[in-house]
């Protein structure tokens, strides 16, 4: 990683850790290092399709960081499962345009990637998978950052 | 302190567009090096704060950027603007840098064929890219390049290998043993030799020495039928594909004019502008091969009218004088030196380019006022 990224994600993870300034709903579960970060998240309302879940976000850094967006996407684990969202693929993989080249600011951090896809599972309706769901996650093979989504349904 | 790397340094240098988002020079340079250099953007790179659509102007990048990468800038800068402008076109020849302009529009393209010519001296077709197909318009060249790509092997295979049955026409295919076919779908009997009646043919039973008996003759002309539409395809493609390699046999040719213009040179005593006459003309062969390929692929599909007839006059004058130059053009060097061939030589360039012009001339009036083609 260029030294920017390391001076960056080390700055991320004092403020983090020292001050506990995660919003609630968001805990970081694993940091331990610069690579790779685990983080869990809630929805705090009473949205019928997440109450009393906690999903589980992993976050990849490349080189680039925070040049180049991370890659993000949901594991699913144990207690863990993968949030319902016409924009979350069932192996975790997320359509956000923020995540993508052409929708990240290298201003936007962990924190603030959590907080859109926190908001993103809040003001959603639909108790559905992505058109095409099976088919994208039997054939595809390319890292999320490499898919070029296809956005079916704009309004979400 | 700059929100991207997050340091809060004193004396940290930092750069802020009108916009008012300020960053270090670190950080902008390090973001504009991967969008020009990762991601091949120019025109469109934002401010690095998230939802700024301002554009990075080209004077506050040679502030932050190196000389180096700010001259990759400047290309795709250019880069995109003659992928944005429908009058310009990037020339396909390879590691030819120079962009076209033309003013074709894409609706005039089924009456015009806009061949234009480059400053490196490569032609092609404004309308598709492809190397000049004149006089055959775009969406035929493309019909015609799908129709060799799919049957021009199948083709020439059922030609080769196959006959029809003489009563039900199915295609068969004769893969060993003897002359005695049976039809497996009509259970027809007949003779793969001569296709006549086999209860004609006695004892000879491997051997048919019958090829003018009336059954057979018969038979054989209904086969011809139905072979016509194949065979006519197959006439044109050959002769489109013959081209086609002579095409690029010119290139060889080219590399050889020169050696042989050097050699005349101290054979002969010319001089450097005395030898021209062979390069014209090696350039003559090159374009009208290029135009008598697409005359095949353009006569294929074209109506049978008497605009046709004036068309395939040309098509033969032009073919003439080309496969004349063409002989005359591969003559060993004591004979290229003689006075009167070298004449001859530029006589028949002149010819043939004045042919060539008079058939495109033609075909494109007639294009003009709207001709008709068999798709």
């Amino acid at each position: 990683m260029s030294s920017l990224g390391t001076k960056r994600l080390g700055k991320e993870l004092a403020n983090e850790q020292v001050s506990k300034s995660l919003p609630p709903g968001i805990t970081l579960v694993k940091a331990d290092d610069l690579q790779e970060w685990l983080l869990d998240i809630q929805v705090l309302d009473q949205n019928p399709i997440y109450a009393g879940e906690t999903y589980r976000l992993k976050f990849r850094f490349g080189k680039q960081y925070p040049i180049e967006p991370p890659e993000v996407v949901f594991t699913k684990q144990e207690n863990r499962p993968i949030p319902m969202h016409p924009h979350i693929y069932s192996n975790g993989i997320i359509c956000l345009d923020l995540l993508g080249s052409s929708g990240w600011s290298p201003v936007q951090n962990v924190e603030s990637v959590c907080m859109s896809i926190q908001s993103m599972l809040t003001g959603n309706t639909k108790n559905h998978r992505p058109e095409g769901d099976a088919d994208f996650v039997s054939t595809n093979k390319a890292r999320p950052k490499d898919i070029e989504f296809y956005y079916h349904d704009n309004e979400v | 302190m700059c929100d991207i790397c997050c340091d809060d340094d004193e004396g940290l240098q930092s750069f802020a567009m009108k916009c008012g988002h300020r960053y270090c020079v670190n950080c902008y340079r390090h973001y504009l090096t991967q969008k020009i250099r990762e991601e091949g953007e120019a025109a469109r790179i934002q401010c690095p704060a998230e939802g700024c659509s301002r554009i990075i102007d080209a004077r506050s990048l040679d502030l932050l950027v190196t000389p180096e990468l700010s001259g990759r800038y400047q290309e795709l800068l250019n880069r995109t603007y003659v992928e944005d402008k429908d009058t310009l076109k990037w020339c396909p020849a390879p590691d030819c840098e120079n962009a076209v302009e033309c003013g074709i529009k894409k609706k005039e393209l089924d009456k015009v064929v806009p061949t234009v010519a480059c400053a490196c001296g490569y032609r092609f077709c404004f309308g598709c890219i492809l190397s000049d197909h004149q006089p055959a318009p775009c969406e035929l060249v493309k019909r015609w390049l799908k129709k060799c790509a799919d049957d021009s092997e199948t083709a020439n295979w059922i030609s080769a290998n196959t006959k029809e049955c003489p009563k039900c026409n199915s295609t068969i295919e004769k893969n060993g043993g003897c002359n005695h076919m049976t039809c497996r779908k009509c259970k027809h009997e007949f003779c793969w030799m001569c296709m006549g009646l086999w209860s004609e043919h006695g004892t000879s039973w491997y051997n048919c020495n019958r090829f003018e008996e009336k059954s057979g003759t018969d038979a054989r002309d209904a086969q011809a039928k139905s072979r016509v539409s194949l065979e006519r395809y197959l006439h044109y493609y050959n002769r489109y594909a013959n081209h086609e390699q002579s095409a690029r046999l010119d290139k060889d040719m080219y590399t050889k004019t020169e050696k042989k213009m050097v050699q005349l040179q101290s054979a002969s005593g010319m001089s450097w502008i005395e030898v021209q006459y062979l390069n014209s003309a090696s350039q003559a062969l090159q374009t009208c091969r290029q135009t008598l390929k697409w005359t095949y692929a353009f006569a294929f599909y074209l109506a049978r009218n008497n605009l046709t007839e004036i068309f395939e006059d040309n098509q033969k004058d032009l073919e003439l004088a080309v496969e004349n130059l063409s002989e005359m053009f591969e003559k060993p060097i004591a004979e290229l030196a003689d006075s009167k061939l070298k004449v001859d030589i530029m006589d028949k360039t002149s010819y043939c380019n004045k042919r060539r012009l008079i058939l495109l001339q033609d075909t494109a009036e007639n294009l003009a006022n709207g001709m008709s083609f068999k798709l």
